[in-house]
């Protein structure tokens, strides 16, 4: 499948549609314009465009109140800070009071790369997922990101999206739906499922593709919504399929991974089942694609994941 | 619109309140919710634009109590202004009631869930900011306490309050120089208050907080100047209308004994009657009863 934009890009895109059709529509920053592919946008429409400045915090608590008079806001900022920095404005400004801002957390993951670790959200799902009221997705694609930002345009309660900034392949097809909270089902398989989310989706299809030439029939999930989980789609994959590997670009804890391994074993499934994302340590110093590699969230790096899981020898 | 004698007659009447609510609750800010209770009093019953019937008004002003600690003050105040019925107050910080111990959005009347210090005023200049972009001339009273000013956040969100020039915006202060540890001044130093936030674009005006008439001329003054946000930097005394809770640390969140609570009750009855008394004296100077 061919190489599409970036998520990021798309993002900025659809919320200029939606804005130029609804006055409504706010896109708030913290000096990301440029980081955010957002400065045509602000050049459209200025006055559907609100700067704070390099102020996280400040940025949620605005986004809430906005949303309180009735604006439908996007807060875009880098997720690194956007949910550290604002978490607590996160937790109570815009979740525990309900006002439906839509967090947009951008060049997420490890996207900076060699930026380092100030750079990197591999925190925001687990800190977001303990904290109630909030719908966490995280896009494969540019027509997932397309169809997430049009999905949550009218929303009455908050949202996070993490978007990164690397181009991405295409993973859906022209016949492909969306539904927030229902796993999309990228390529159907009866040997072993890749449950994955974000950029790491097109990385997990490439090793089913590379798993296909051994004869190992993989099941891909796009586990696009990471809160409220697809349940039933991880328990079907234990029924369905003999393994389990889950693909994220976050910490091994707290994030995707940990919360298919609580469905699984609550639902009584047992099954073997691998958690593939960032160990415990500080990167390596790399580009997103090396440290992909560097850590197994490779097609090579998820192939063997595969092999072991299933006991098989490489081809 | 209350006369300032009505209003100093209510303010007795919630400072009564919220120590009966605090003692049947066993919980509460006893010193914050007197020190603000008079500020909370003029912009409900004289100042704001809102009321029950008006709640889901877009057009309505708001109140974002940042100083979320004080909530007794707050639903002293909703259950006069007839959000929900009085006997509702007896629930305060009761198991399963919704009146819990920081204003949340599910009792009648309350615009933010408030609490974590910092918040109210990056969350009201929000609601100010939407009223410029929609062209309505709402205007949005969030209340701090000095103690949270340490809170970064209120700088943040004061630098957007003045560049958006949201005079439509009125930060009220209750300056009452006290936070739990002890004096705001030993604890964070805050002083030169007064030009800090001229600096960071406010037009600051000072008022005795704890004066209905002088907070009233305050707040008909409002914008204090046009495209600065307006700052009401409201001196105040912790625990104001009960002698032995006046300016002490220690009634930070201390509920009254029986002993302390019958006291507090004797002084708040004996300043109504003196009240009351002097305006009776007044009134009959100004209009004589001839026989």
């Amino acid at each position: 499948m061919e190489l599409g934009r970036a998520n990021l890009e798309v993002f900025a895109d659809t919320v200029l549609e939606l804005a130029c059709a609804d006055r409504d529509v706010l896109v708030v920053t913290s000096d990301s314009r440029g980081s955010g592919k957002l400065t045509g946008y602000g050049e459209t429409l200025p006055d559907q465009l609100v700067e704070l400045g390099i102020a996280e915090q400040n940025v949620i608590g605005f986004s809430a109140g906005l949303a309180s008079a009735g604006k439908k806001v996007f807060a875009a900022s880098p997720a690194c800070f956007l949910t550290a920095r604002g978490l607590e404005q996160i937790k109570n400004d815009v979740a525990y009071s309900d006002q439906p801002v839509r967090i947009i957390g951008i060049s997420a993951g490890v996207s900076y790369g060699a930026l380092g670790a100030t750079h990197h959200s591999l925190h925001d799902f687990a800190v977001l997922r303990a904290i109630n009221n909030l719908t966490i997705i995280a896009p494969a694609d540019n027509f997932e990101t397309r169809e997430t930002i049009r999905a949550i345009h009218n929303t009455p309660h908050p949202v996070y999206v993490r978007l990164g900034k690397a181009p991405q392949r295409h993973v859906h097809g022209a016949d492909s739906s969306f539904t927030i909270g229902k796993a999309a089902v990228i390529q159907d398989g009866g040997d072993l499922t890749f449950i994955a989310c974000g950029e790491t989706v097109p990385v997990a299809l490439a090793a089913a593709e590379q798993l296909a030439l051994e004869g190992i029939d993989c099941r891909v999930l796009s586990m696009h919504t990471i809160k409220p989980l697809d349940e039933e789609a991880v328990l079907q994959a234990a029924r369905e399929t003999r393994a389990i590997i889950t693909v994220e670009e976050h910490s091994v804890f707290g994030g995707l991974g940990e919360a298919c391994a609580s469905v699984l074993m609550q639902g009584g499934a047992s099954l073997p089942f691998k958690i593939v994302g960032f160990p415990d340590e500080y990167m390596v110093t790399g580009s997103q694609k090396e440290l992909f590699n560097h850590y197994g969230i490779s097609p090579d790096g998820l192939a063997a994941s595969a092999r072991q899981l299933l006991a098989v020898e490489a081809r | 619109m209350l006369t300032d004698l009505e209003l100093q007659l209510k303010s007795i009447e919630y400072r009564a309140t919220i120590l009966r609510i605090i003692k049947q609750a066993r919980a509460g800010h006893t010193g914050g919710d007197l020190s603000s209770i008079d500020i909370l009093n003029v912009l409900y019953n004289n100042v704001m634009q809102v009321s029950p019937a008006t709640f889901a008004d877009p057009n309505r002003d708001r109140y974002v109590q940042s100083k979320g600690h004080c909530v007794e003050a707050l639903y002293t105040v909703l259950a006069d202004q007839g959000y929900f019925p009085q006997e509702e107050l007896d629930t305060l910080c009761q198991y399963q009631s919704h009146f819990v111990g920081h204003p949340t959005r599910s009792v009648p009347g309350i615009e933010q869930n408030t609490g974590a210090l910092g918040h109210g005023l990056a969350v009201a200049g929000g609601m100010a900011l939407a009223a410029k972009l929609d062209g309505r001339s709402y205007r949005v009273f969030t209340l701090l306490g000095d103690g949270e000013l340490a809170e970064g956040s209120n700088w943040e969100a004061s630098l957007a309050a003045s560049h958006y020039r949201l005079d439509n915006l009125v930060v009220i202060v209750d300056r009452n120089r006290l936070q739990i540890s002890g004096n705001t001044e030993t604890v964070a130093p805050l002083e030169p208050l007064h030009e800090k936030f001229a600096a960071f674009g406010y037009a600051v005006r000072e008022v005795d907080g704890n004066d209905p008439a002088a907070l009233m001329d305050i707040f008909n003054r409002v914008p204090f100047e046009a495209g600065k946000p307006n700052l009401v930097l409201a001196n105040t005394v912790k625990g104001k209308g009960v002698s032995f809770m006046e300016n002490s640390v220690k009634w930070h969140h201390r509920v009254p004994t029986d002993e302390e609570y019958a006291t507090a009750m004797r002084e708040l009855d004996e300043a109504r009657a003196k009240l009351t008394a002097q305006a009776s004296e007044a009134g009959q100077r100004r209009y004589p009863v001839h026989a």
